[in-house]
């Protein structure tokens, strides 16, 4: 049997007092699309959070182990060098700290974690325009401040060219769609799915099905106040798209309550 | 990271005109911004474990005055320095001022003040009592001191490209490349030796940027001034070498007095380095220093400092007090005067260094990063004062906060009358790490011709949860994180420094965050 990529077992997660998770429950083999949808509030970016160690979230119960190890033993740079990707909904800026530099030290940060060598300037330029041209970005991006001046869809095309670059093995998206106009969203679409593979796995959370049009899923699932309520194949996604979030809620009715 | 930014708009003081007088108004707060920051960061608790690396004592024997300060001790440093009547006079002059006058107290810091009656005025390594003849003839532990503190005195010089004149306690011990920068007509001595062997210099342009009755502080360091650079550039010379100066305060209960001046003639120009370290001690040791820069006419004068004495314990007790008057005066048309700073040392720092921009077409810039960790306190800043047609004047101070420190920027700009079409950019921002810690910002603008230009940014930011989640979640450690957050927040003040300097301001940077973050 395969071991998952990721095995999430009765996740509570809470912050400041308030529990947002309530038992999650879910697994990712190797090679698998998880698509995480729910309204606001249903505790879809508190789950990416929490997955990639934001220490503003406590674990009260529950476990994630992430290819065999006990993913909530570790920091969350070491998450990061372990192999978890996260892909901001809002990537953070960071004044004076040129791109290329912040990635050289992230590139070198994992490999020096998994017994490689440093990368030296040429070889990560030469890492970094391959990369670059996979994701069809403008490598002079690299060249201004991490985030800085970057338009939305710039820095989402930056995530994603950051997770070709530091070649994770499980990659979260979290509402990276949100605010793209139907071209870039295309593009990054093309992006992730470029990074598909058999070792690899995604767990692509958003809001809309439209991104799954281009990023087809292996499964969907429906977060509802902290729980998964629903799961299914992509067709999921369109019965969501229909009928809305409402339809699954515990009453079942269609009245909002 | 939140970030606010306010622009203001041009008003003016209610200050003195005096542009010699002290350093900055003694009321009137113009825009205060506290930041005592309430969110909790259970990220950034400070530990503060790092110690300070340079804290090492020499042992050396000592000649040193008795404790106190009157006539007597006076005479008697000048006497030591076999002085000529003049500049004994000229220190008389200013100590019995500084009798008449009261320690300032209008800045935004909390200290003892120094009790006077106990601190060593003169002390000098007894090995030198006769001066040494040559580097050969320094008293190796005293080498061995500068070795320790990486100063590349001896032939390490030739190599580091770097002219130094190190200052230990209160004497200078030995120039490097002097006979090299004689050979273009560059003096650069202590300033002892200039008294003698340039007397006519001296007697020029001393105490005529900073006079004797300047301020509390200038005032005693005129009377009590032990020793210091001198550095002349004749005209036309570009200084083919920075220069360096270190001080250090070895012996126990000394204050240094040092005095500087830099004299640059027509088209001259000069880069200088300033370092700074002393041994860890219960007690505060006072430094209070003087600089002086003169620069004629296309003149060129850079003055860069890292400043690292001994900031006191985790509990803030001892540590140096730096209360330091440096001005420049860009006499000649088209010089250019640029002090750059990088303060992450002492205990307290009370520092403007400023800018008088009387030529016309002059330019005074002023970049300055200043990181207080533990109970540190600054409060620096700039003045720039503009006298002539079309000056222009840029400061960028970086303020860095952490644990208990505070970090006050006070800054003056004036626009005389005269200063048709003048203009200043001032942008001044602060960083807080945890929640203990203060930013605070004093800007003074005051403008007097409407043909002047005067724009002031100001920010202050936190280092987040946030940033340090990206940064984390790329991969990099918390603590390199930081480092690269806060080395990307200097940088547009790193930039100005010589290569070396900067990569010392960097590491020193480091040093003092170090553990910051538990």
């Amino acid at each position: 049997m395969t071991t998952p990529l990721l095995e999430i077992k009765n996740l509570h997660a809470s912050v400041e007092g308030t529990e947002i998770l309530k038992g999650v429950n879910l697994t990712v083999l190797p090679g698998e699309v998880h698509s995480i949808m729910g309204p606001n509030g249903s505790g879809k970016s508190t789950l990416s959070s929490v997955i990639a160690g934001h220490e503003a979230y406590d674990v009260t119960e529950g476990s994630i182990m992430f290819n065999g190890i006990d993913l909530l033993e570790l920091e969350a740079d070491q998450r990061a060098c372990a192999g978890v990707f996260l892909a901001f909904q809002y990537p953070i800026e960071i004044p004076g700290v040129s791109t290329k530099f912040f990635l050289k030290a992230a590139v070198n940060a994992i490999r020096k974690y998994r017994g490689q060598d440093e990368l030296d300037a040429m070889d990560f330029l030469d890492l970094v325009e391959e990369k670059a041209k996979s994701v069809n970005l403008n490598i002079e991006l690299l060249d201004r401040n991490v985030n800085q001046g970057f338009s939305g869809g710039e820095k989402k095309r930056a995530e994603v060219f950051q997770m070709a670059l530091l070649d994770p093995l499980l990659g979260v998206l979290d509402e990276t769609d949100s605010g793209l106009d139907i071209d870039a969203l295309k593009i990054v679409a093309e992006g992730v799915n470029k990074l598909r593979s058999p070792e690899r796995g995604f767990v692509v959370i958003t809001h809309y099905q439209r991104l799954l049009d281009y990023i087809i899923p292996d499964f969907v699932h429906v977060l509802m106040d902290g729980q998964i309520v629903k799961s299914g194949d992509k067709s999921l996604a369109l019965v969501l798209e229909e009928k809305g979030y409402a339809a699954f809620k515990p009453c079942g009715c269609s009245c909002g309550c | 990271m939140s970030t606010q930014k306010n622009n203001l708009d041009v008003r003016k003081t209610t200050i003195d005109d005096q542009i010699t007088s002290m350093p900055m108004p003694s009321s009137g707060t113009l825009l205060s911004s506290s930041n005592p920051v309430e969110e909790d960061t259970a990220l950034l608790k400070e530990t503060f474990k790092e110690k300070y690396k340079w804290g090492f004592v020499t042992d050396i024997e000592a000649d040193s005055a008795p404790p106190g300060l009157d006539e007597s001790t006076i005479a008697f440093i000048s006497a030591k320095k076999k002085e000529p009547q003049w500049l004994l006079e000229w220190r008389l002059k200013a100590y019995r001022h500084w009798l008449t006058m009261e320690e300032p107290d209008w800045a935004h810091l909390k200290y003892n003040k120094p009790n006077y009656d106990e601190i060593i005025f003169y002390s000098a390594p007894k090995s030198l009592e006769d001066g040494p003849k040559s580097l050969d003839e320094v008293d190796p532990a005293l080498l061995e001191t500068y070795e320790k503190l990486g100063i590349p005195l001896h032939e390490r010089a030739a190599l580091a490209g770097v002219a130094v004149d190190a200052v230990f306690d209160s004497v200078s011990v030995g120039t490097t490349f002097k006979d090299k920068l004689e050979e273009v007509g560059i003096i650069f001595c202590p300033i002892s030796e200039a008294v003698h062997e340039h007397p006519e210099l001296v007697k020029k342009y001393l105490g005529t940027i900073v006079p004797y009755s300047d301020n509390y502080y200038a005032t005693l360091n005129s009377a009590v001034f032990t020793d210091g650079s001198f550095v002349y550039i004749p005209k036309g010379v570009k200084c083919p070498m920075d220069l360096s100066t270190y001080f250090r305060i070895n012996a126990k209960s000394t204050g240094q007095f040092e005095r500087t001046l830099i004299i640059a003639e027509e088209g001259a120009s000069v880069s200088y380095l300033e370092g700074c370290t002393a041994p860890m001690r219960d007690e505060n040791q006072l430094h209070a220093a003087v600089v002086e820069l003169i620069a004629l006419d296309d003149a060129d004068i850079k003055y860069s400092t890292v400043q690292n004495w001994y900031p006191g314990d985790e509990n803030g007790v001892g540590g140096i007090y730096n209360f330091v008057t440096k001005r420049g005066k860009c006499q000649g048309d088209r010089s250019r005067i640029t002090w750059t700073q990088v303060e992450t040392g002492s205990a307290v720092t009370w520092k403007y260094p400023s800018c008088i921009l009387l030529g016309d077409d002059s330019v005074g810039e002023f970049y300055s990063v200043a990181l207080t960790n533990n109970y540190q306190q600054a409060d620096t800043g700039t003045k720039m004062i503009h006298i002539g047609k079309n000056t222009r004047s840029t400061i960028i101070s970086k303020g860095i906060s952490a644990g208990f420190g505070q970090n006050i920027y006070r800054g003056l700009v004036k626009i005389m009358k005269s200063a048709e079409h003048a203009r200043n950019y001032t942008q001044c921002d602060s960083m807080l790490m945890g929640d203990r810690c203060g930013a605070h910002t004093f800007p003074y603008i005051e403008i007097k011709n409407k043909t002047a230009k005067a724009e002031h940014e100001a920010s202050t930011s936190k280092i987040g949860e946030d940033q340090l989640f990206y940064c984390n979640s790329r991969g990099i450690s918390t603590e390199d994180s930081i480092n690269m957050i806060v080395n990307g927040f200097c940088k547009e003040v790193f930039r100005e420094l010589p290569m070396e300097f900067a990569v010392e301001a960097r590491r020193l940077l480091e040093v003092s965050l170090e553990s910051s973050v538990g």
